[in-house]
Parts: structure tokens; sequence; C-alpha cells
């Protein structure tokens, strides 16, 4: 196969997968987040919390998602260490650093 | 004796205990078909100290038994051990981070971000990993990084580094300094971002580079490139992944299958090779099919059809990946 047909059927392969997205995306549900902690997360009606779940749940998927998947679970005693780490790779903000850890220890 | 220095440092929270993380992974890659096995564990450790700082570690430890070849049978083998990087992190300010020590180059994405084996998507990196790698992927000397701006909508980051020359068997780096410069707009899943290197020994070249990533909001699909240029070489590489959630969410086992494909190509400006970059015009198509196991282990394969002048050539790759991850020791 000439190489100019394999960029072609490349470049077409590409295209459909966009399209594939495109189409699902229309018709998908929210992303499911992964489980990035051992425990679940608490019940809590109060609006403050659910918020700052929210923001790290965000911070995570924006973060740390784009690059790898999450653990199925790790330490609590480690969240701290993953968190620094984190923020030292992916470059996030002292604020995002803070949802980031609240959202591990709920 | 660094570790020995980290077990007396006394930890005062709980959740700052130190880790391991990393993979282990057996990899085989067909070449030509020549099949080349590659079992290989890449640990690393992270351990905070205090509140502002980290020292942090990779290493690659892999043993690769390829055949003989010139018609006799058998296989030869050579083991690989290595540190990756050793660094130090100060967290100074809110927008700061000042690092020292043996540092992964920040250059592009790659280097950084997918070349651990539990996090790339290909056993292969792209071809153009070399330009602005400064030879061989670490620098030995300081950066700055941090994140410049984080708001809702958009956020900036940065890196600025310095290199000495190191002629060390395990700090190995050239005399070289660079950064990248990184916008992102969270509401649309848009990363893009510009990178310089300069090359400060010999010839002194430079390096540009530019890295795209989109993961459209509600997906699974994730779509990461990158161009660069060097003195004598440029190209570029675009690779989409996707998981389906429509089957039962990521964790059903359709969800699980994950699709990879990879399109890169390298174009040879002269004839002074002096990167890592094949020696003519390349082209290689990667069609992958991953899929994700439970317990944070991964299956890779691939098939890639490499097309250049020097000759036409399929890679057949496998490998199977588990990402461990906890307390270095136990704690509190």
């Amino acid at each position: 196969m000439a190489s100019k047909q394999v960029l072609g059927t490349a470049l077409g392969i590409g295209g459909l997968l966009v399209a594939l997205v495109a189409a699902v995306q229309a018709q998908t549900t929210p992303a499911q987040q992964p489980s990035a902690h051992t425990t679940s997360k608490p019940q809590s009606g109060a609006q403050q919390a659910g918020q700052s779940s929210n923001d790290g749940e965000r911070i995570f998927a924006q973060n740390c998602s784009r690059c790898h998947n999450a653990p199925e679970g790790f330490s609590p005693r480690i969240s701290g260490t993953v968190v620094r780490h984190m923020r030292v790779r992916a470059q996030l903000s002292q604020r995002d650093a803070e949802e980031l850890l609240r959202f591990f220890n709920p | 004796m660094i570790l020995a220095t980290l077990c007396v440092v006394r930890y005062s929270a709980a959740q700052d205990t130190p880790l391991l993380s990393g993979g282990v992974g057996f990899f085989t890659s067909t070449p030509g078909g020549s099949t080349s096995y590659s079992p290989t564990i890449e640990p690393l450790l992270a351990a905070p100290i205090g509140n502002h700082f980290l020292v942090e570690s990779r290493a690659v430890l892999s043993e690769s038994f390829s055949p003989i070849g010139g018609g006799q049978p058998g296989y030869d083998h050579s083991h690989f051990i290595a540190l990756t990087y050793l660094q130090g992190d100060y967290i100074a300010t809110p927008h700061l981070t000042v690092v020292g020590g043996s540092f992964l180059t920040p250059f592009g994405t790659y280097n950084e971000r997918l070349s651990p084996i539990w996090i790339g998507n290909f056993q292969d990196g792209p071809l153009i990993t070399g330009l602005g790698a400064m030879g061989t992927g670490t620098g030995l000397g300081g950066e700055l990084r941090g994140s410049a701006i984080s708001r809702r909508k958009y956020s900036i980051d940065y890196v600025g580094y310095f290199s000495t020359r190191s002629g060390n068997e395990q700090f190995n780096s050239e005399r070289s300094a660079g950064g990248r410069v990184s916008l992102y707009l969270p509401e649309i899943r848009l990363e893009v971002g510009a990178s310089y290197g300069r090359l400060l020994q010999g010839t002194q070249e430079n390096f540009y580079g530019t890295h795209v990533w989109w993961e459209p909001k509600g997906t699974a699909f994730r779509l990461r490139s990158e161009f660069a240029k060097g003195q004598h070489a440029d190209g570029y590489w675009i690779e989409a992944d996707y998981r389906t959630q429509a089957f039962g969410g990521l964790d059903s086992w359709i969800g699980r299958i994950e699709p990879v494909f990879r399109m890169q190509q390298t174009f040879r400006l002269d004839n002074i090779a002096s990167d890592t970059l094949p020696a003519v015009n390349t082209q290689r198509a990667d069609f992958g099919l991953d899929y994700n196991l439970p317990h944070n282990t991964r299956i890779l394969t691939s098939y890639s059809r490499r097309f250049s002048s020097a000759g036409n050539e399929n890679i057949w790759e496998t490998g199977i990946v588990y990402r461990f991850l906890f307390p270095a020791w136990k704690g509190k």
C-alpha cells in the first residue's frame, strides 16, 4: 500500500472517530467520574460541601484524568502526597490543590 | 542514602506519608518479524518534607530479550537500570515552585506527562520525542514552574529551566535552557501551548514546539497532538483515544475497551543527524486497541506501519501494565 493511501486512510479513520464522538456526545449522559478515593463520599445536604466536592471532581477531571486513568482507590495516608506531586507535575494552583485534597478526603 | 535521610524525617500530617507508585509491565515488540520481550519496572518515589518540600524520583529497571539474528537460534539479553529523574521541589508561593536536581526536560507534553509506562497508550513514544529533549530527556539544574493564572474559564501555566552539562552516568545532561507556556480553557477542555529550548553547547541549536490537547466535555475522547521543529528535522504526531460510556459506563466491559490511533510524520531538513529522529523522512500510522482491566491493569496492543525511503516496516506490539500506588511505609 502506498504511503499516501495510508495517510488518507489514517486521516479518514481520525475523521470517523471525531464524528463518532460527536454522535455519542449528543446522546450521552454526563461523564462518569473515576473513583479516586477509598471511601464513598458522605451524603451531605450542605450546599457548601457539595460545591466543594463538585469543584474537586472538576479539578480532578480537568487536571489528572486528562493524562491518565484514575487509580481505583488509594490509602488516605498518601492523599496529601498525591496532591503535592500533582501540584508540581500538573502545575495546579494552590486553590485547586486544596480542592483536590478535599475531594480525596471528603 | 536519600531514602535513609527521609526515613528519619517525622511527618506531621497523616496524609503526607511518602508514596511508591509506578508501573510494572511486560512488553513484546515485533518490528519486521523479529520479536523482542521486555519486562520492565518503573517505580516512582514521592516524599514530602514539611509543608513546602517534595522529593521525587523515578527509575527504570528493564531486561530485554532479543533474537541473536544472523541465522543463529536463541536470544540475547541485556538489562538497563537507571534513574529517570531525581528532583527536589520547593513550593515557594501559590504561583511558583522551584525545582532543583535532575528533572524531565519540559518541552512539549510527552516527556513530562505521557512517558510513564502505565500512562502511555502506545508502547513506543512518538518519533519526535527527541526534539527539544536535549539528548537524554532530562536536565540537571533548576526549574521555575507553576500556575500563573487559574480562573474558572481559563488558566495559564508555565515552566522555565536551565540545565548544565553533565557526563555523570545517572545524571547525564546537556547544557541547555528553555521553557513552556500552556493556556487551558476548562469549559471546552482545550489546551494549547508552546515550547522553546536552546542547546547551549556545541552548535547551539534552537527547538520550537507547539501542542494542542482537546477532550470534549462529557466524553472519554481525547485528542492530543504535538509539533516540534529542530535545526535539522521537524515533525508532528496526532493521537486520539476513545472509551464509550453508552453501554453501562466506563467500567462496563465495553467501556473498558479503548481504541487508539496515532499518526506521525518526521521530515529531515538536512543530512546532519544530531537528534534521534529517523535519518530519512518517515511516516508512521499506529492502530491500537487497549483494554483497561480492573485493578489498575491495562493491556496494550498495536499494529504500526512505518514508511520511509529506507524501507517499509510492520511493527506489532503487545503489553500488559499494572499501575501500583501505595504508602512507602506504614504511617500513623
